[in-house]
């Protein structure tokens, strides 16, 4: 089967897929923090609009609200959150240094394939477009992980954390057209609860260890006595 | 179904009331009256199922069987004792200025708040809610974790959230597959999150699909219920959290997250028809069970030693539900109650401990039973139930785990052996020296509250005695449930 045999919106929603790929790789790749909250904002505006559209094509209304609310959550709310966090505690200014940038890219692209070769087994029932957005989410929940993994700042954890969030989200409304309703709420409640309390976390590891550098956290380990 | 909704409206009314709250000691009542009321409610419930079999609410998002219903009473029954210890307890803290009563009006609330998850974890039908009502209970715990502020508690806090979000989420992912695998069933619809829904027609889900599924979700809810080696967090929060928090966290959320994990498990089994999720669950669980028992040598803080003690045992019934055999079924639900009332027990002594000592190092911790007998009985008295000696519940429970396993896989019982000898070591040469010794200059009693110590370990001991004949027929009943057979 070859793209150009799919109808227009399959195609959109492989082009958005795509795209909320690229979006992974650059915050993988982007070592300042305004961008790099910038780069989540757009990947939640592509999100919105991955779900308006399968709302629009499934004439489902309840998708609608979800588009809604992923719009505003992922894409204003929490980016303008997080960017008044970060210009608040000083750190717009600051590079997050990133190293072997080369490796790391490398990594995340063996975890793509690594995430295609994980859906294979859906394939096997369902067509083009669900195979590839399955691996596409799975990927960027992947590489949400490895993003956390390769920061020290405790702000660039969040984001990678959001965006696993967000990876999850293109699963549910790509390859099932949405949870049902009560969970979706639930899980936007949750996101956004989180959100408050990581800023609140954000007050609290500046004031006790006077940095945002996690690398700073290590006092609780399993080591025998300093 | 009244009981239910009245289960989940109490704390969440107690949530609201107590955020409210400014007397301190006026809170800490409202909380005990709270969980009383939940406690009843649960009874009530139990009793109801108990005759009149499994219900489902109008709307089909609470369902309560057997196999819930008896955790429900649990959290309930642990929901309470607990808070009739953090009263004092908080108010000491409050008295030695450790925090502020903002602090303790958060620290109530989110009590109930975190009740009210556990709750609803249990009470829910739909798979979708469940996983939001865990990522819930995370929420409400985590700032709790943090509530003393210490550059340690920021830390661990930090590093729950983090490590259980990411581990949590790929339980979602895993809530999604299953979801679109039942999306290709015909005629489900809408409903197709719904475990009742999930569970009648697991025959005709892919098994490819919910093999995948089954990892993702195993991975998800084993980071919240410890297991090696996404345990990271469990140590840190236990430890640097107030002492009743621990002893819930320990005592209900654990216990929780396997139950999320034993109902997906029923689901997958049924597509799959072989053993694979079982597998899995044995190989995890056998994991953290001989890896805890290791790391309890390596303790120098109290409070860590007893959480590494939780990750050894939530291991063994992780093993035991694997197993899946009636007889594994039954004993991994006995070692349910016992581990999570023998537990919590130990972390409100532990507490006392601390507080009488001043410190929750145990190189610190010397001469209780000389200091204030009634702390130290109770901790060596809960130790050595918790060890595993008879005629404690803990014992009877992994002597049918160890029967269980004889019976189906005999060449893992040496393993077993191993891992309760090793932790029965690691647990006495630590308690040995606090418990009697020489008690160190200025140390004086304190108020202890030992009424919940007592009241769970003279449970702890009837039901290593007997199993009275009421949680006998529960055990039954979803023992049947989840395996399909009777364990006699």
């Amino acid at each position: 089967m070859s793209i150009t045999d799919l109808d227009y919106y399959q195609q959109a929603v492989l082009l958005l897929a795509g795209l909320i790929g690229l979006t992974s790789f650059l915050m993988l790749g982007q070592s300042r923090l305004v961008r790099l909250v910038w780069i989540f904002g757009l990947q939640g505006l592509l999100l919105a609009a991955t779900t308006a559209l399968v709302a629009a094509v499934l004439d489902s209304p309840h998708l609608y609200i979800s588009a809604l609310l992923t719009f505003c959550l992922k894409g204003i709310v929490i980016p303008n959150l997080l960017n008044r966090q970060i210009v608040r505690l000083g750190l717009h200014r600051e590079m997050d240094t990133i190293e072997h940038p080369a490796r790391i890219m490398m990594g995340g692209a063996a975890l793509m394939v690594f995430s295609y070769y994980v859906s294979l087994p859906v394939i096997a029932q369902s067509q083009l477009v669900t195979l590839n957005a399955v691996a596409v989410s799975l990927a960027v929940v992947l590489l949400g992980m490895l993003l956390m993994i390769t920061r020290r700042q405790a702000m660039a954890h969040v984001v990678g954390f959001m965006s696993i969030e967000n990876g999850l989200f293109f699963a549910a409304v790509v390859s099932t057209y949405g949870m049902p309703m009560v969970v979706e709420l639930g899980i936007a409640f949750d996101v956004l609860v989180a959100a408050v309390i990581f800023g609140v976390f954000f007050l609290h590891i500046r004031s006790s260890i006077d940095s945002l550098d996690v690398d700073r956290l290590s006092r609780l380990s399993e080591a025998e006595e300093k | 179904m009244i009981g239910v909704y009245l289960i989940l409206a109490l704390p969440l009314a107690g949530m609201a009331i107590l955020a409210l709250q400014r007397d301190s000691r006026k809170a800490g009542r409202i909380n005990v009256l709270c969980n009383g009321l939940a406690l009843a409610a649960s009874v009530w419930l139990a009793l109801d199922v108990l005759w009149r079999g499994p219900r489902l609410s109008p709307g089909k998002l609470l369902y309560i069987d057997s196999f819930n219903v008896y955790l429900v009473a649990l959290t309930a029954f642990v929901g309470l004792t607990t808070s009739i210890f953090s009263g004092p307890y908080m108010a000491h803290e409050r008295e030695i200025g450790r925090i502020g009563s903002r602090r303790l009006r958060l620290y109530y609330s989110m009590y109930q708040g975190f009740m009210l998850a556990m709750y609803l974890v249990l009470t829910t039908n739909s798979m979708g809610v469940m996983w939001v009502a865990m990522e819930g209970a995370t929420l409400a715990t985590v700032l709790l974790v943090s509530l003393y502020r210490t550059p340690e508690s920021v830390e661990a806090a930090w590093k729950y959230f983090i490590l259980c979000g990411v581990g949590i989420a790929q339980a979602l992912f895993g809530t999604i597959l299953l979801y679109f695998a039942a999306e290709q069933v015909q005629g489900l619809g809408g409903d197709a999150l719904l475990w009742t829904v999930l569970h009648e027609h697991a025959a005709a889900l892919n098994p490819s699909i919910l093999a995948l599924a089954f990892v993702f979700l195993l991975v998800g809810y084993g980071t919240k219920i410890g297991l090696v080696p996404l345990h990271q967090w469990l140590p840190d929060a236990h430890s640097e959290g107030p002492t009743p928090m621990s002893a819930i966290l320990s005592g209900l959320l654990l216990n929780d997250a396997l139950y999320a994990v034993v109902r997906c498990k029923m689901v997958v089994d049924g597509s799959l028809g072989n053993h694979t999720a079982g597998n899995l669950m044995m190989g995890f669980g056998m994991l953290s069970f001989l890896v805890a028992a290791l790391f309890l040598h390596r303790q120098s803080d109290i409070k860590r030693l007893f959480s590494y003690s939780s990750i050894e045992h939530m291991g063994l019934m992780t093993f035991a539900f694997g197993v899946g055999s009636p007889w594994a079924t039954f004993a991994a639900l006995f070692h349910m109650t016992t581990h999570s009332l023998t537990k919590s027990a130990i972390f409100v002594t532990v507490g006392h401990a601390s507080q009488l000592a001043g410190t929750q190092r145990m190189d610190k911790i010397r001469g209780l039973i000389r200091t204030q007998p009634a702390v130290g009985w109770g901790l060596l008295i809960g130790t050595v139930a918790i060890a595993g000696f008879p005629p404690f519940g803990v014992f009877a429970s992994e002597f049918l785990v160890l029967v269980a396993t004889m019976q189906d896989y005999p060449w893992l019982t040496p393993l077993l052996l191993l891992g309760v000898g090793t932790a029965f070591a690691g647990l006495f040469r630590h308690l040995q020296p606090m418990v009697y010794g020489d008690a160190p200059e200025g140390l004086r009693p304190i108020k202890a509250n030992l009424l919940p110590v007592m009241i769970h370990l003279a449970l702890v001991l009837w039901l290593g005695l007997a199993i009275p004949a009421f949680l006998g027929d529960w055990f039954n009943q979803a023992t049947r449930l989840i395996s399909g057979g009777l364990p006699l």
